[in-house]
């Protein structure tokens, strides 16, 4: 329940006088498996297709830019949903005009909850090739923080190699509402690994849920973001393995029926929480199911300056974030009934504060960064396998757990970010999907913040 | 004989049990027995699955209960075809809804079901007196306003006092815990014996909770993790403090408190708990009720032995051929007696016709897990609480293991039964 202050500066009153202050009113953002209803443009700024097979391939009608070239600014008769610009095969600096060119008139046309998505090589050669790479993630980034009306700016590298059917569930994830918190970042997308016993993956567009028929592990799973992470798994068809302490059973009971899934009580720092969940599943659906996914969600915070904090709550964190997840994943890896499948999914949660540091919590930024270098480790080493290792990086996202900070501050946490609000447990959620989808194969070594780029860190 | 099919345990939930008018005194049998239910659904992923069949009851049941175990069905995540029967054979329901359902899957009848028991001393129906309520049906049926207040008018203020449900046998007017001083009496159960046993329960039960060992038989309730009438530092020492409540020696320490709780165990035909991917724990092997004849001077809670002679004879068993014992603990001295009845040549020979004695058993392999001494007894559950932990500690010790579970119940009643582990 929202306190006095708080319910008087979300009234209209309170909110026309914020409005003056500089504090205008957030805007509602698209969210769900959800497209722009406007347009969405197109652009090629080097000759490469990929951008406008993936579009084709989502059945994404694009059309052309209009261009900033001369001597009037063109103007967008109508609003436009989302622009997507391909900026593969760009190496100079006086290229770089041409995304100006397509920007200039494309921003300011942009909708509410619209899209700029842009699109370049990730590995590039050449001393001005490289520059010119890194400053389309400092235009990137830029453009986030000015875009308005919860519209956001992401891009996406590409590897060598990597084909439209790689590139599809990122197209998606960002064009549609499950985007909603994840603004001014960017992250790589590879090829595909060749799987032989890789299960075909549902089509773009097809009916099919896409988890439809996978087991999905949560962790921390009875409340806030873990119960989001399983319902959102299982919209998108898992069937869920919802865990968490036994002294949140009751919450997790509940879950697990609503998700039609089961409930595992079970402390994740216990020696055998590996060969437990396994048990779980393979007692449950059988000798021969796997894991396709697993989501150590599951996470503590003792906060304490650095000065005040014992060893106990140092322990008791690093154990629980980043100790249990290093210990469940080989067991879940050696192949053992219940195990992860080939071609399975890991998914951990950083944090803004593992990124960029928070004070008082130098046990949850030890941990949070933690999982960002456990999830650059274990990537390669199970590429092999067709197994992808990503995390998220959660900003402010309104929980129980952040409703519990004075409101003041809190609110200054809201607005520090290019949306101007906090983001919801949903947005954690369905950035976890995005990696959990089969069609996300080429997503590996991955951290994306799920922040609405908020000021700190990179 | 053997059965046509198995029927075996796939496994069991149960609420935390709670001391009677603590965390769950505003809560009924209906949501007690629901909450277990609820749990076991999300144990096994049975949401929205149609069960063949749920059988479970209540001790101290209000008359709206009367469809109690369906209604919790329908308030459950299980299918809402799902049927569901209402059985009652006092402390001994919940094992003896247990073997319901397990008969019906070992005949064919059924495939998959949940035995099971609830109770709620806490929210006790109270009842109107005898003259109010002849009182009050009088004025139902009298047609006119005059005969209606005509009718009224019969209460009297001593009318309106209300009746709390009494723990007394009908027959003999003694309490459960009176009969039981007599028993010990009889049998020569010391003090010292009985807070011995109380201690080991508590101890054991503490220790079983530590190792994590109810993380898959127990679903937290209405902020309850744990049992809440477990000491887990009690001693035999604190226990020899406490003032005798029955008798000369039978104390608060040493006799089940008044609980509140529900539990529910998922029984399944063997093949079929293979097909759908579930486990299955133990076997029922085989089963047996007896009764006393208390009014006529048998020990209360003895009958147990009996049922317990009768069933070994059927199989061919001998009281030493189990790896576990699971006694329900009705009072220390109830077990205690239980144990010196089959020791002694007398008691074998003249009430069981037995020519040797049944035997002593190895105290190490009774309540392992703790009892209802430590555990709390709410009447109904405590069957379906049993043989969930049972089965576990079976299938732990591998295939085969054997064990013997016993529920002694009011009315000189008992019920027992034969588990295997799978």
């Amino acid at each position: 329940m929202p306190g006095l202050i708080e319910r008087a500066f979300y009234s209209r009153g309170g909110q026309a006088v914020a409005g003056r202050l500089g504090l205008p009113e957030p805007p509602v953002l698209r969210r769900g498996r959800v497209l722009p209803g406007e347009p969405v443009v197109r652009a090629s700024l080097a000759g490469s297709m990929l951008a406008a097979d993936t579009l084709e391939l989502l059945g994404v009608v694009a059309t052309s830019p209009l261009l900033d070239d001369g001597a009037e600014l063109p103007t967008y008769p109508e609003r436009i949903g989302a622009v997507v610009v391909d900026a593969c095969g760009l190496r100079e600096i006086g290229q770089l005009e041409g995304l100006r060119a397509v920007l200039r008139p494309a921003v300011r046309a942009l909708a509410g909850s619209g899209r700029v998505v842009l699109l370049a090589d990730a590995e590039v050669e050449g001393v001005e090739a490289n520059a010119v790479r890194q400053a389309l993630d400092g235009i990137n980034r830029t453009v986030g923080k000015e875009l308005r009306r919860g519209a956001t700016a992401n891009l996406v590298y590409v590897r060598p190699g990597t084909a439209a059917a790689d590139l599809a569930s990122t197209f998606s994830f960002l064009l549609e509402g499950r985007s909603a918190f994840v603004d001014g970042q960017s992250w790589t997308v590879g090829p595909a690994p060749a799987l032989l016993s890789a299960a075909p993956a549902a089509a773009p567009g097809s009916d099919s849920p896409p988890l439809a028929g996978h087991i999905v592990v949560v962790t921390g799973a009875a409340r806030g973001i873990g119960a989001q992470i399983a319902t959102v798994a299982a919209r998108d068809g898992a069937t869920v393995v919802g865990v968490d302490m036994p002294a949140a059973g009751e919450a997790l009971a509940a879950l697990a029926n609503r998700l039609h899934g089961t409930a595992l009580q079970l402390d994740i720092t216990a020696a055998d929480a590996g060969e437990r969940i396994a048990a779980h599943v393979a007692t449950r659906y059988g000798a021969d199911a796997r894991i396709h996914g697993i989501v150590h969600n599951a996470g503590i915070t003792r906060d304490k300056l650095l000065a005040n904090t014992d060893a106990q709550r140092w322990a008791q964190v690093l154990e629980v974030n980043l100790a249990a997840e290093l210990r469940i994943n080989p067991v879940l890896l050696d192949g053992r009934p219940g195990g992860l499948a080939e071609g399975g999914r890991i998914v951990g949660i950083a944090s803004t504060s593992g990124i960029a540091g928070n004070r008082g919590q130098a046990n949850y930024a030890a941990s949070k960064a933690g999982v960002v270098g456990l999830v650059g480790a274990e990537a390669p080493e199970l590429a092999g396998r067709g197994i992808t290792v990503n995390a998220v990086a959660p900003g402010f996202i309104e929980t129980d757990m952040t409703a519990k900070i004075p409101f003041v501050q809190r609110e200054v946490f809201r607005r520090t970010n290019s949306l101007g609000q906090g983001g919801q447990p949903v947005d954690v959620a369905e950035t976890i999907g995005y990696f959990l989808d089969p069609a996300s194969a080429g997503v590996s070594g991955q951290v994306v913040r799920v922040c609405g780029q908020n000021l700190v860190g990179q | 004989m053997p059965l046509p099919r198995s029927a075996v345990v796939v496994g069991g939930n149960r609420t935390p049990f709670a001391k009677a008018g603590g965390a769950y005194a505003a809560a009924s049998n209906l949501d007690l027995l629901t909450a277990a239910l609820d749990g076991l659904v999300a144990r096994f992923g049975l949401a929205g699955r149609e069960l063949d069949e749920v059988a479970a009851g209540a001790v101290l049941k209000h008359t709206r209960d009367f469809n109690l175990t369906r209604e919790a069905v329908l308030s459950s995540a299980l299918a809402p075809t799902t049927p569901a029967v209402d059985l009652q054979q006092a402390c001994g329901t919940g094992l003896e809804a247990v073997v319901y359902i397990a008969n019906k899957i070992a005949l064919g009848q059924a495939e998959v079901g949940i035995g099971g028991g609830v109770d709620s001393a806490s929210d006790a129906p109270i009842a109107v007196s005898e003259g109010l309520r002849r009182a009050l049906l009088a004025a139902n049926r009298a047609k006119t306003l005059p005969r209606r207040l005509q009718a009224l008018a019969g209460i009297r203020p001593s009318h309106l006092a209300p009746v709390a449900p009494q723990v007394v046998e009908p027959r003999t007017g003694l309490s459960m815990g009176e009969h039981q001083a007599r028993t010990g009496a009889a049998w020569g159960i010391s003090r010292a014996a009985q807070d011995e046993l109380a201690a080991v329960s508590h101890h054991n039960l503490a220790a079983a909770w530590s190792s994590g060992f109810f993380d898959d038989l127990v679903t937290p309730y209405l902020g309850v993790a744990r049992d809440t009438i477990l000491r887990p530092d009690t001693s035999v020492e604190k226990l020899a403090a406490l003032k005798p409540v029955f008798g000369d020696t039978m104390t608060a320490g040493n006799s089940t408190a008044l609980t509140d709780g529900a539990a529910a165990v998922l029984l399944a035909e063997q093949g079929w708990a293979e097909a759908n991917g579930l486990p299955a724990l133990a076997r029922v092997v085989d089963a047996q009720v007896a009764a006393v004849d208390h009014p006529g001077g048998d020990d209360l809670l003895l009958a147990p032995a009996h049922a317990v002679a009768r069933l070994l004879a059927r199989q061919g068993m001998a009281l030493g051929d189990f790896e576990l014992y699971e006694l329900h603990e009705a009072f220390a001295s109830t077990v205690l007696a239980t144990l010196k009845a089959w020791e002694s040549a007398e008691f074998c020979s003249t009430r069981l016709g037995l020519s040797t004695p049944l035997g002593p058993i190895d105290t190490d392999r009774l309540n392992i897990t703790g009892s209802s001494l430590a555990t709390g007894h709410p009447f109904a559950a405590t069957g379906a609480r049993i043989v969930a932990t049972a089965a576990k500690l079976l299938h732990e010790r591998g295939g085969g293991a054997r064990g013997l579970v016993s529920v002694c119940a009011a009315g000189g009643q008992g019920v027992v039964a034969i588990l295997e582990a799978v």
